[in-house]
């Protein structure tokens, strides 16, 4: 029994780059070089996951000399697979993004290593079996992203890096907490032997509901739920560009995963309770989400509150927790975490370049930028889902799953929340790229060929994945298999015996 | 922590104040914490104790004699940079467990051996040795720094 090295890769290129980078110090060119190698090899290294998994199955593999309930296993089925792939291609493109946008100071400051361990941190919580090692790869992320949401140290950064930290600390606090209720309970650490022993157990479960509102606590905080939203839209406004488009791509998304994965696996007898809560929280965070994003008129406000809406979107697929409910919420996720990213870095892009990120002083940019006019459009139809952009499968099935189960004021409030998004987005491009331009104000001088190159790139990605979204159906079926039927996902335990 | 001192307005602390017991004891208590450092660090493998409280004793030790001298001895006498040795750390902490796949082992699986030493007798030789000395160097390198980016002047 030897440790597979293939889905460990994900893990370890991002941590040696780091590493590489910390000795050579401060010399911001080699930085670029490295990370983007270290870019490029953890995308091939995520694609070859995704074909390896498709043809044999999910992947396991132990680490150290213990078996699998015992020692630490590595777990990557289809739907953390496929994650994977989509948080390296996004940490690959806002790499090559932040070369002419962050600035050389901050690269000298050891940003580059700082955004390698963030992803090495998101990628170990996407790809391990064990709810403790989750944990631990949490609190790296969070490390890293404390230090990227105050590096530069300006006014607006460090006062909400440090509400930011707190929030965080808290949470963390709570998890560990949750943690050790749900080892005295089952005795376990590993996902799939808790889910095991749990299916199995016939007495009280009383406590395991109780467990779930802990553990709900926990995740929404770090995904942004609704009453526990409250940092989110000043935290995420305080870093540069690029730092946005990572956290707002990233980090929700991991709480969001972190909730399927619980509550398919642990939170499984009192759905009736546990599921509804979800189910409700959501989709006040997705009104609350819709006022936001129509109330504002700055561009950065308006696509935060965007990730309101859409984990709003993706938890009400993931508490319905039936096959098309699941299939959709996979779907919305991984559209989600792409045109997330390039809507950041189309906006990133013209705040660089007008120096303004209000959208009531902005106008005319059409006749200087038309390629990226017409891209923001594509992607603003994209993020509301309008067919066949990507974000129209995620919701039709989500609808679907919704009046399947008769829950027609859910579906309805989906519905509703993508007109209030097509409306806030095209707000945007209507007030930014027509209209008359502003007397006062010109454009900057800045080079722009990378940045355009990420975002236009990430926005070609997106609608090739919505034309393809047939040809990809099996992978998503097969991702959602794990959360409708988490037998599937604790299969290797019993297979081993 | 002159430069927090002076923010703070006590614009006349100019000179550190040379305080003769103080340097006198952390000469001989200096060592001593060194010392339990190092054991601590080798008890690690199977009672109480191991890189990180190690690395956390010996940094202690370290910021007693910056407390006691100033700065420019402690760089006189450790002339590294911490950031070099926390990189140092992590690449023993991190490389070995991944050597273990050129062995054909598991991640994280750890060789041991037994070797006879004239004095001591037959000594345990545990590869698991190394990445604690990793842990050790990333702790103690971490705490160093950060010590000494509060304790330094704006430049």
């Amino acid at each position: 029994m030897t440790t597979n090295i293939l889905p460990l890769l994900p893990i370890m290129i991002p941590f040696f780059a780091g590493i590489i980078m910390l000795f050579m110090g401060k010399r911001p060119v080699w930085h670029r070089v490295v990370s983007g190698i270290s870019g490029l090899l953890m995308m091939l290294s995520a694609v070859w996951l995704v074909i390896s998994i498709y043809r044999n199955g999910t992947i396991v593999t132990f680490l150290g000399d213990w078996m699998a309930p015992f020692g630490i296993s590595i777990v990557i089925d289809m739907a953390a697979a496929l994650l994977l792939l989509t948080t390296t291609i996004i940490a690959f493109l806002i790499v090559v993004y932040s070369f002419q946008s962050i600035g050389i100071e901050r690269e000298k400051y050891f940003y580059y290593p700082m955004v390698l361990f963030m992803i090495a941190g998101v990628n170990g919580a996407f790809s391990t079996g064990d709810i403790f090692n989750m944990f631990v790869f949490f609190e790296v992320f969070l490390l890293a992203s404390y230090v990227l949401i105050t590096m530069g140290g300006t006014r607006v950064q460090l006062q909400e890096g440090f509400k930011y930290l707190l929030v965080n600390l808290i949470s963390s606090n709570f998890f560990v907490l949750g943690l050790a209720y749900l080892y005295s309970v089952t005795g376990s650490l590993n996902m799939a032997d808790i889910y095991l022993k749990l299916e199995d157990y016939d007495g009280n479960m009383v406590i395991m509901t109780v467990l779930a509102v802990v553990f709900l606590f926990v995740f929404a905080t770090k995904a942004g739920l609704f009453p526990l939203f409250f940092w989110l839209p000043g935290s995420y406004y305080a870093p540069p560009m690029p730092i946005i488009a990572l956290f707002g791509a990233l980090l929700t998304k991991v709480g969001v995963y972190a909730i399927a994965r619980t509550y398919s696996l642990f939170f499984i007898e009192n759905q009736a309770f546990t599921h509804q809560v979800l189910l409700l929280m959501a989709l006040l965070t997705i009104i609350m989400g819709s006022i936001g994003a129509l109330a504002y008129t700055d561009m950065k406000k308006i696509i935060i509150y965007n990730i309101l809406i859409a984990v709003g979107i993706i938890i009400v697929g993931f508490s319905l927790m039936d096959e098309t409910g699941t299939i959709g919420a996979i779907y919305y996720l991984i559209h989600d975490m792409i045109i997330k990213a390039a809507l950041f870095m189309l906006v990133g892009f013209i705040i660089y370049r007008t120096g303004e990120s209000d959208t009531g002083r902005l106008g005319g940019l059409i006749r200087s930028h038309p390629v990226t006019g017409w891209m923001f459009l594509v992607a603003g139809f994209a993020l509301a889902g309008v067919p066949p952009l990507s974000g129209f499968y995620g919701k039709l099935f989500i609808v679907q799953s919704a009046f399947g189960n008769d829950l027609y004021i859910a579906g309805l409030i989906v519905l509703l929340s993508s007109l209030a998004v097509l409306i806030s987005v095209v707000r945007i491009f209507m007030n930014v790229f027509w209209r008359e331009s502003p007397a006062a104000g010109g454009l900057r001088a800045i080079k722009s060929d990378k940045l355009l190159f990420s975002s236009i790139g990430l926005v070609i990605i997106s609608v090739a994945f919505g034309l393809a979204a047939d040809l990809l159906y099996p992978l998503f079926e097969m991702a959602a298999l794990s959360f409708h039927d988490p037998a599937t996902y604790a299969g290797y335990l019993t297979e081993v015996e | 922590m002159k430069s927090t001192l002076k923010k703070a307005g006590y614009s006349k602390v100019q000179k550190q104040v040379h305080d003769v017991f103080l340097q006198f004891t952390s000469k001989v208590i200096f060592f001593i914490i060194i010392l339990f450092a190092f054991k601590l660090f080798f008890a690690g493998h199977y009672t109480p104790g191991g890189g990180f409280v190690g690395g956390l004793l010996a940094a202690a030790a370290i910021i007693l004699l910056l407390i006691a001298f100033d700065q420019k001895t402690v760089e006189k006498m450790l002339p590294i940079d911490f950031r070099i040795l926390i990189a140092t750390g992590l690449v023993l902490a991190a490389g070995l467990p991944t050597l273990s796949f050129l062995f054909g082992t598991p991640f994280f699986t750890h060789q041991h051996t037994y070797i006879t030493v004239p004095v001591f007798g037959e000594v345990a030789l545990h590869s698991a040795v190394i990445f604690d000395v990793g842990v050790f160097l990333t702790v103690a390198g971490t705490a160093l720094l950060i010590i000494k980016l509060i304790a330094e002047e704006d430049d």
